[in-house]
């Protein structure tokens, strides 16, 4: 945990006028200033948007105002979630300068809430990747060291929190994208249950998969940050008609008489350093009351190949939209084909393009049944499995990500190495289940590792309350 | 390497895509994608006869409203955001050239 203040801590200064929005709004775009331009959280900073936004707050406030539960709480939002009238790039050269007609509704709830928008963080091109290095715009660095990466696909929104540039902030997880990064930068990161939160004007890359959630350096700051956005949301057809669960509430309530699942044939590929801080996990989980039960998920080795057929499956569709026709760059050209083709070729990088392409084959005639066909059925075995499993446990405990955060260049020669990051992360979004990763202590080179809580549908009010334990035995 | 698709696979799939690669990339992503496929195939011999394919984690039902008239998005700012517009309208150039 890092000495930067929480948004519970500034919210609660800033409505009791204890201090002005504007000051802390200043104290980070001071520490922007400052490393930024090492970093490079960001795609877009909005200095001057920001310092308009706390000194109406701050005029409001001194009027007796109530003006939300994140009362000046800066904020970045990771550069795939609308905005309007500012630009969303999706860290792509094909959405460079268009800005949105409209705001995603969680950019709508936060606003409600009192938070103040500092800016777009920097992503691995439509959230494709493990490391933000797939960035049209150049990689992210870690804060906590710049020759590594910071993980990926919401690598800048996971940086923005880490180096103090924002209190907390939003990314989107299709695979692990917010709870990888958060391991690796030592944050807080959560991915709701699929439906929890709105979709609506999150940049789609796998409409099954994706669900947004938060970054933040306490797991107060996350339980807040996901009870503001939850909740139904008529514009998204997957939402949940229900309302947002009350989580800040069960913090502190213990593990005492919890089942907290091991998984006995867990997946081999973690480093060592990472599976002694979930030893360790489990250990500080039993002193505190919870019972250690093992579980057996035999289909989580398959997941690896579900996941890498559905999503780029998924994403050759929902990006079939950029066609230079309606919003984005084109490339000029006589005729219609050629003009898609030479835009799309000229706008997507090459991550993206091998997912398209790979998504294009998995559905195409003659294929479907051996490929996408054949991952959705192992997807049900997955769930399944999980089914079984939370028969017996409340909530199960697995390692966010198998390595520390890695050096640039690692794992690029490859692609499939750099896929292997998510191996314990992608489970979860085929279920739909909730999941988080909580920073617990450090591994190699004195890195952070993340130790990760999966819960079932909607069981993130169990997920909290573990998440509070090992906060606090960190 | 198994070679499970050749780089005439992966042509007409860049095309299909409606990608634009060169003959080069056509080569790298051959290879890539060719690794990827044999990764996969260690779902290949699991018995899913009798497994219901799982599209979306809950169970979907279509969302309807009543049919009148609410606010939407501004013309002129859609537009505004597009490559090119002429008479309220989308600009694109005569449809045609390569196809699959």
């Amino acid at each position: 945990m890092t000495n930067f203040s929480t948004a519970t801590s500034i919210a609660h200064n800033v409505a009791s006028g204890a201090q002005s929005a504007a000051s802390v709004v200043e104290e980070h775009l001071q520490r922007i200033g400052q490393r930024e331009e090492e970093v490079h959280a960001f795609n877009l900073v909005t200095s001057a948007e920001a310092r308009e936004r706390a000194a109406d707050l701050d005029a409001r406030i001194a009027r007796g105002e109530n003006v939300g539960p994140l009362a000046g709480v800066p904020i970045a939002l990771k550069d795939n979630m609308c905005t309007r009238g500012v630009p969303t790039t999706c860290s792509s050269k094909i959405l460079e300068g268009w800005k949105p007609p409209y705001n995603a509704t969680v950019v709508d709830k936060l606003f409600a809430a009192g938070a103040v928008f500092v800016g777009k963080t920097n992503l691995d091109e439509f959230a494709m990747g493990s490391s933000t290095e797939n960035s049209a715009f150049g990689p992210t660095r870690n804060p906590l060291d710049t020759s590594r990466v910071p993980g990926g696909s919401s690598g800048g929104s996971a940086a923005a929190v880490a180096a103090g540039f924002a209190a907390v902030s939003l990314g989107s997880d299709t695979g692990g994208s917010i709870r990888q990064p958060a391991a690796l930068c030592g944050v807080v990161g959560v991915k709701p249950t699929y439906g929890l939160v709105s979709r609506y004007g999150l940049v789609a890359f796998a409409s099954s998969l994706d669900q947004i959630g938060p970054f933040s350096h306490s797991v107060a700051d996350a339980a807040l940050l996901t009870e503001i956005i939850a909740g139904h949301d008529p514009m998204d057809s997957t939402s949940i008609p229900k309302p947002a669960p009350s989580l800040v509430s069960v913090l502190g309530r213990g593990v005492e008489g919890m089942r907290i699942g091991r998984v006995a044939d867990l997946p081999e590929g973690a480093d060592a350093d990472v599976l002694a801080r979930l030893d360790a996990a489990f250990v500080a989980l039993e002193k505190a009351g919870a019972t250690i039960v093992d579980v057996k998920l035999p289909s989580l080795s398959y997941a690896l190949t579900a996941y890498y057929l559905i999503a780029p499956a998924e994403a050759s569709s929902n990006l079939a939209r950029y066609d230079g026709v309606r919003y984005g760059n084109r490339v000029a050209a006589n005729d219609m084909n050629t003009m898609y083709a030479d835009t799309r070729a000229a706008g997507f990088g090459d991550e993206v393009k091998r997912r398209i392409m790979l998504g294009t084959y998995a559905l195409s005639a003659g294929y479907y049944d051996a490929y996408y066909g054949k991952a959705l059925k192992v997807r049900r075995l997955i769930s399944n499995d999980f089914a079984a499993a939370y028969a017996n446990a409340d909530v199960i405990l697995t390692p966010t990500s198998p390595t520390v955060a890695f050096p640039f260049g690692a794992k690029t020669d490859d692609p499939l190495t750099m896929y292997l990051c998510d191996i314990f992360t992608i489970p979860t979004n085929l279920a739909g289940h909730p999941a988080m990763s909580v920073p617990f202590g450090t591994g190699q080179a004195n890195m952070p590792v993340g130790v990760q809580i999966l819960a079932p549908t909607l069981g993130e009010e169990a997920m909290f309350k573990v998440a509070a334990v090992l906060e606090s035995a960190a | 390497m198994s070679e499970r698709l050749s780089a005439a696979d992966v042509a007409k799939v860049a095309r299909m895509a409606r990608l634009n690669i060169s003959a080069a990339d056509v080569e790298r992503y051959t290879q890539q994608l060719d690794g990827m496929l044999d990764h996969f195939a260690d779902i290949d011999n699991l018995q899913l006869a009798d497994v219901q394919p799982m599209t979306q984690p809950f169970p979907l039902v279509n969302v309807l409203r009543a049919d009148v008239e609410q606010p939407c998005l501004d013309r002129e700012e859609v537009l505004g955001a597009a490559p090119a517009a002429e008479q309220g309208r989308f600009r694109v150039p005569p449809s045609g050239g390569e196809d699959d």
